[in-house]
């Protein structure tokens, strides 16, 4: 197996950009990871793309060619769609197709743009990752299925909007300073507490915001890393993935996510680490809620007992184990199809030493992304370590 | 749409509103809902179909504030209710002031503004 190197990543700025197209916005983040990388356009051997609903929002399908053309590169590429994990099942193809030896060198990235449409078809848009016929249609939205599963979690182990809260609180807290996120301002419990309603018991300080973004990575090959003089110490050494059922009605319970604990499983084995080792986490937080059923499905809690992990101080910047130190999606911004790229750009600077929050990790060298779809029917989870 | 119909989860609905609603059950008794091959759970092709108790319990539920095109100008209340070996997601046809984790609710057939037919759901305690 050949292991993988990142050698490139970067981001555009997360917000909202409404006239700037997808193939825009893509292009900026390929040239600025294939500019971070030093490898030239011409050594790139495919293009794994994650992008949502693109065909919605900018009635854009068939975008992998688009893409390409934007990145400036010649090479086979493909459009992933898992929903919210687009990115993330981009980047697993990916490394996969490095360590195969079929190639060696690989642009990931994704892209998503949804505030060129209104916030309703942006909802409805979202929507889509549900089950149309059992849940769509009986109205249930993004935030109404998280909303549901917050409620039975209420039930099932206690907890309070406040320890949700927290979760929004820390994530605001973290992206200050993270020139690329859309929210860099702190919050306070009382404004997640006293925020509009969206689908209760959630708030709009519980939700992410709708982004507009791109992310992108160079993946290469140890031996390219090694012959062409690369810097890229940060080494994707596991990679695993999850699928559950699509509606919540049909899962065994609404508070666990076992596709999360499937792909955590698949990527530790793969990686050879245990929880334990972990220093750093990107988790999947488009909501507060979704941060703690994530901390408890990757194994670092047990079942119901991470609703205070960020109340406590445990995943807060100079916790024990600090938790989305790029913001999150809830601050840095959830560009749907590019988060689960966006989040190893973010870990792969704090792991060089050159993210404004790498001050808060300097000694890590084991990061976990984790990257979910919908109510987690989908999830990814990649490991990455600082190899000489 | 509503025009179209969707085999399988029409027909599920057409009987739900003529109160002989059912469920889909596999030899080791796994339950699901239509239109379906195989059992999700074991993949077992030897499908019975089952009568859906009359009543099932609110699991968790929710008010949505900000809805789906379909349902402008509303503000849905979706409920998860447990049928014993299915679950259903419907929204709740009722005022919800009584709407709590543990309510009794029956299945019934509901509309969406836009003609959408879907799962409802009705309080036994409203009745
Ligand atoms: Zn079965």
């Amino acid at each position: 197996m050949h292991a993988v190197r990142i050698a490139g990543a970067g981001s555009t700025a997360f917000g909202a950009s409404p006239g700037r197209t997808g193939r825009d916005l893509f292009g900026e983040a390929a040239r600025i990871a294939i500019k971070d990388s030093g490898v030239p356009r011409a050594d790139i051997d495919r293009l794994c793309y994650g992008n949502f609903v693109g065909t919605v929002t900018e009635s854009q399908g068939h975008q992998a060619p688009l893409m390409t053309e934007a990145a400036g590169v010649t090479a086979p590429a493909t459009r992933y769609e898992s929903a919210c994990a687009s990115g993330g099942v981009a980047l697993k193809s990916a490394v996969e197709a490095v360590r195969s030896g079929a190639i060696d060198v690989a642009l990931v990235g994704g892209m998503e743009r949804m505030h060129n449409v209104t916030t309703e078809q942006a909802t409805e848009g979202l929507a889509m990752a549900a089950d149309h016929l059992y849940e769509s249609r009986a109205g249930v939205t993004f935030p109404g299925a998280y909303a549901l599963m917050a409620r039975a979690y209420f039930e099932e182990f206690g907890g309070t909007r406040a320890d949700l809260a927290a979760v929004a609180v820390k994530n605001h807290r973290n992206a200050i300073g993270n020139e690329n996120a859309q929210f860099q301002r702190a919050i306070s419990t009382t404004d997640v507490l006293e925020a509009p309603t969206i689908a209760d018991p959630l708030g709009l300080y519980d939700a992410c915001p709708i982004t507009d973004g791109a992310s992108a990575c160079v993946l290469v090959s140890e031996a390219y890393a090694k012959e062409h003089d690369l810097n890229a110490s940060v080494t994707v050494t596991g990679t695993g993935q999850g699928t559950d059922s699509l509606a919540l009605q049909h899962r065994e319970s609404l508070t666990r996510t076992p596709a999360t604990t499937r792909a955590a499983t698949a990527a530790y084995d793969d990686a050879g680490i245990s929880p334990a080792d972990i220093d750093l986490l990107e988790v999947h937080d488009c909501f507060t809620i979704a941060e703690v059923v994530a901390l408890e499905g990757l194994g670092l809690y047990d079942h119901g007992a991470a609703i205070d992990a960020a109340s406590s101080g445990e995943t807060t910047r100079d916790g024990d184990l600090p938790v989305n130190l790029s913001g999150g999606l809830k601050a840095k911004g959830h560009p749907v199809g590019a988060t689960g790229v966006s989040q190893v750009v973010e870990l792969t600077k704090l792991l060089r030493g050159d993210h404004v929050n790498s001050t808060a990790v300097p000694d890590a060298s084991v990061a976990v992304a984790h990257n979910a779809g919908g109510t987690v029917a989908s999830a990814t989870v990649h490991v990455l370590e600082v190899r000489p | 749409m509503g025009e179209q119909r969707e085999d399988g989860y029409d027909d599920l609905l057409d009987a739900i509103e003529s109160n002989t609603g059912y469920y889909l059950s596999c030899p080791a008794g796994h339950g699901s809902l239509p239109p379906r091959q195989v059992c999700p759970t074991c993949g077992d092709d030897d499908l019975s179909t089952e009568p859906l108790p009359d009543t099932g319990t609110v699991v968790t539920f929710t008010e949505i504030a900000v809805p789906a095109p379909a349902f402008t100008g509303q503000t849905p209340v979706v409920v998860i209710a447990d049928f014993g070996p299915v679950r259903l997601t419907g929204r709740l046809v009722d005022d919800s002031d009584a709407l709590e984790v543990g309510s009794e609710v029956v299945p019934t057939v509901a509309t969406s503004p836009d003609g959408g037919r879907h799962i409802g759901a009705r309080l036994v305690s409203e009745r």
